[in-house]
């Protein structure tokens, strides 16, 4: 099949002129379209292929064109979102959506930014367990969407994203289309996309976005990319819409039996044996078979907070006591971004210096399908880790099997052993919660507002309601919240680019809304202030969503890396704040917040001010809109 | 009296007594609250709790000055014994927390 292109246009048109003089319609049932449907041709259409109008007129309207062939393939691949900000090159797919698709499934969701459109996406991919669609510019737009891809291909979310490209020059206009059109869209951002194409036509299309949705969802699942030809977006398709290949995604690898029934020994022998979760749980049922594993073992977990692994308030969550990865004589690291500096000490002085943190016997088991793919030019991958047993799989799809292998070599003493191990772990538990409390009551009253007043009035508010932390669940929380649920922590951001925060959470909350859950975030002051604008689509787009200021007015990590720099070459501190805080003037987020058509309070100064101010904003989050509170604290 | 005792035990030999007051200032100025927080309450992420009731003295001027761990070091050039002495100061006069039973939310 050739591709049309916009020099034939005009005979395109001509002949379909008389498919433009009736008015369009949507075939029926476009919105319910399953995977291998073939939509016929409108009787216009054909009758138009037929050569029925050629007058001789110039025909300004056209029916059928190839973007309505494209939200059928995106229809068919269950989208419910696309997050865009619009865009000439991708104006034909835009239209198509909000016409043709009838703007549902997907719906447009107006993002301010493209950095942002893509962030929603990947907060959206960790609560709903599948990508929203992305659109933006092949050239301007990417490049503003460009680090939050990143985020989400060290993240390992997927994120499904088209950009608009117009290919052939000849047919671009003069002027800004030239500046916006490449010749390889997908260049600029290869190094952390799994996978990009560039369709030549309608057919190609179709399967290499049903290839794509596979790719992505595909652990390691990544960020993919494809581009959308701006004539094949606009140009007529008289003939019948090509045929949509099936989806089937791909099973992700479970370990081999052999070092599966390796490990299981491993453990079942080990006096102390540790696991320890990084992005573990891709789906509810990850944590319930870490917790079957650990369980069985009456086993300790380390919960890393990439995905809400485990449940925080479980006797063997034993996160805080990192002297463990001491005493282990067995370390399981699940989906680890960073083993080598788990089990690692570093020291960043002038001469930097490591140290091994586990006894020198001690083995160690890595679950990842980090083995399976991997890029050279970003550096994610971390130092590379020494281990005993490397199994090159998926640590969720894996654990029911190690499971069962750790079960069937269980004997009544090591039963009794683990049992004795367990109620050791779960004093220490409650040892640990304990100090934690004890901790949190310093500074209870202090001005700026500590961190941990801040999350203990949080809970107050939300603990006896279906809530979800959408971003910011590190600190204070993991050590003072009852966290069982999946969606209740979706870790960070990654690649740790700053402007993630406020866009995935709001991209979180848009995938809870449908849930009725309450989706809360603390939120970075820094990190709203690169795009800021997203509070203007949980606006426009009535997305609940409360977020709490974590204002701390200043890129803080960046200020005690300035103090580092300048303690280590003695020349004091004082300018320490030049460049990395956010003061004179002070930034009045509530303002802010307002102007964009969002509820918000503050500057909250007192911490006896705080919990009558949540429990006001929540009441709004609970009508179904967005809230913002304005918490001025202390640094961390 | 004890505090001077125990700087002169440590081998400071300071003119002034240590004001707490200007502890508060100093603590601030050199950006200690950076990692420890503005009150030393401590952050699991950057630094440790630091008062009330701080190590010893010695063992305090021996550590800001030759940190053994990840601690950028201030040496004397950037922050003067007396400074310290003044910031130590600050951190024992801070008060002791409402016991967590008291505190609601904490309970």
């Amino acid at each position: 099949m050739s591709r049309p292109n916009r020099r034939n246009f005009l005979k395109g048109a001509a002949a379909t002129g008389a498919a433009a003089m009736v008015p369009v319609s949507r075939p029926a049932g476009a919105q319910e379209t399953r995977p291998s449907k073939i939509s016929a041709p409108s009787a216009a259409a054909r009758e138009a292929e037929n050569g029925a109008a050629a007058s001789g007129v110039e025909v300004l309207t056209a029916d059928r064109p190839g973007g309505d062939f494209m939200v059928e393939v995106l229809k068919s691949l269950g989208f419910e979102y696309v997050c865009a900000n619009p865009g000439s090159s991708f104006r034909g797919l835009h239209e198509s959506i909000i016409n043709y698709g009838g703007n549902r499934n997907p719906e447009f969701i107006t993002c301010c930014h493209e950095e942002s459109s893509v962030a929603m996406a990947h907060g959206y991919a960790k609560i709903e367990g599948k990508p929203a669609c992305v659109f933006a510019h092949g050239t301007v737009g990417l490049q503003h969407a460009a680090m939050a891809l990143y985020n989400a291909y060290c993240d390992r979310a997927p994120v499904y994203m088209i950009v608009g490209n117009a290919v052939d020059a000849a047919s671009r206009r003069p002027g800004v289309e030239w500046e916006h059109s490449v010749q390889d869209a997908a260049s600029m951002v290869r190094d952390f996309v799994k996978w990009d194409d560039l369709p030549a036509s309608l057919p190609h299309f179709g399967e290499s976005a049903v290839r794509a949705y596979k790719i992505a969802m595909t652990p390691p699942m990544m960020p993919v990319l494809l581009v959308a030809d701006l004539d094949l977006q606009e140009n007529p398709h008289p003939e019948a819409w090509p045929r949509i290949p099936k989806l089937t995604l791909a099973r992700p690898p479970q370990g081999d039996s052999g070092s599966v029934a390796e490990v299981a020994k491993m453990l079942v022998d080990a006096e102390i044996p540790v696991l320890i979760a990084g992005r573990v749980a891709r789906t509810p049922a990850g944590m319930k078979a870490l917790l079957e594993l650990a369980e069985t073992l009456q086993a300790p977990v380390i919960d890393q907070n990439e995905r809400m692994n485990f449940p925080s308030r479980h006797p063997l969550n034993q996160s805080s006591s990192r002297g463990l990865i001491a005493q282990a004589d067995v370390i399981v690291g699940l989906e680890l971004t960073d083993f080598w500096g788990t089990v690692n000490s570093f020291r960043d002085q002038v001469h930097k210096s490591s140290r091994r943190l586990t006894k020198s016997d001690a083995k160690l088991v890595s679950i990842t399908t980090g083995d399976l793919y991997l890029k050279s030019n970003y550096q994610d991958f971390e130092r590379f880790p020494e281990v005993d047993v490397a199994i090159a799989a998926d640590a969720e799809e894996t654990l029911p099997a190690l499971t069962e292998a750790v079960k069937r070599l269980l004997s009544a003493d090591r039963k009794r052993a683990f049992e004795q191990r367990g109620v050791k772990f779960a004093a220490a538990h409650q040892k640990a919660l304990e100090a934690a409390r004890v901790e949190a009551s310093y500074a209870w009253d202090a001005s700026p507002i500590s961190t941990a007043r801040m999350a203990s009035e949080i809970w107050a508010q939300i603990k006896d309601k279906d809530w979800s932390l959408v971003s910011g669940g590190g600190g204070w929380p993991s050590r003072l919240w009852a966290f069982d649920k999946h969606y209740q922590h979706i870790g960070g951001a990654g690649g740790a680019g700053v402007g993630y925060g406020a866009p995935a959470s709001l991209g979180a909350a848009l995938a809870n809304r449908k849930y009725g859950r309450l989706s809360v975030t603390i939120q970075n002051d820094g990190d709203l202030m690169y795009a800021p604008g997203v509070l203007w689509t949980a606006a426009h787009h009535n997305i609940p969503l409360l977020s709490v200021m974590h204002n701390n007015r200043a890129y803080h990590m960046e200020v005690m890396h300035i103090q580092r720099m300048a303690n280590r070459h003695q020349r004091g501190i004082e300018n320490a704040g030049i460049g990395t805080t956010l003061v004179d003037p002070n930034i009045d987020y509530a303002t802010v917040a307002k102007g964009m058509g969002v509820y918000a309070e503050g500057p909250i100064l007192e911490a006896k001010n705080l919990g009558p101010a949540l429990q006001r904003a929540l009441a709004v989050v609970e009508k179904g809109e967005p809230a913002l509170v304005d918490v001025v604290t202390q640094p961390r | 009296m004890k505090f001077v005792l125990i700087l002169l035990a440590a081998g400071a030999a300071f003119a002034q007594t240590p004001s707490a007051p200007n502890g508060r200032k100093l603590f601030a100025r050199f950006g200690c609250y950076q990692c420890h927080q503005r009150e030393a309450q401590g952050a699991a992420a950057t630094g440790p709790r630091l008062g009330p009731h701080p190590i010893p003295f010695g063992n305090f001027v021996k550590y800001v000055r030759q940190p053994a761990g990840q601690m950028p070091p201030y040496t004397a050039k950037v922050v003067k014994d007396g400074e310290l002495a003044d910031i130590y100061a600050f951190l024992q006069s801070l008060p002791e927390p409402a016991p967590v039973k008291e505190i609601p939310l904490l309970r």
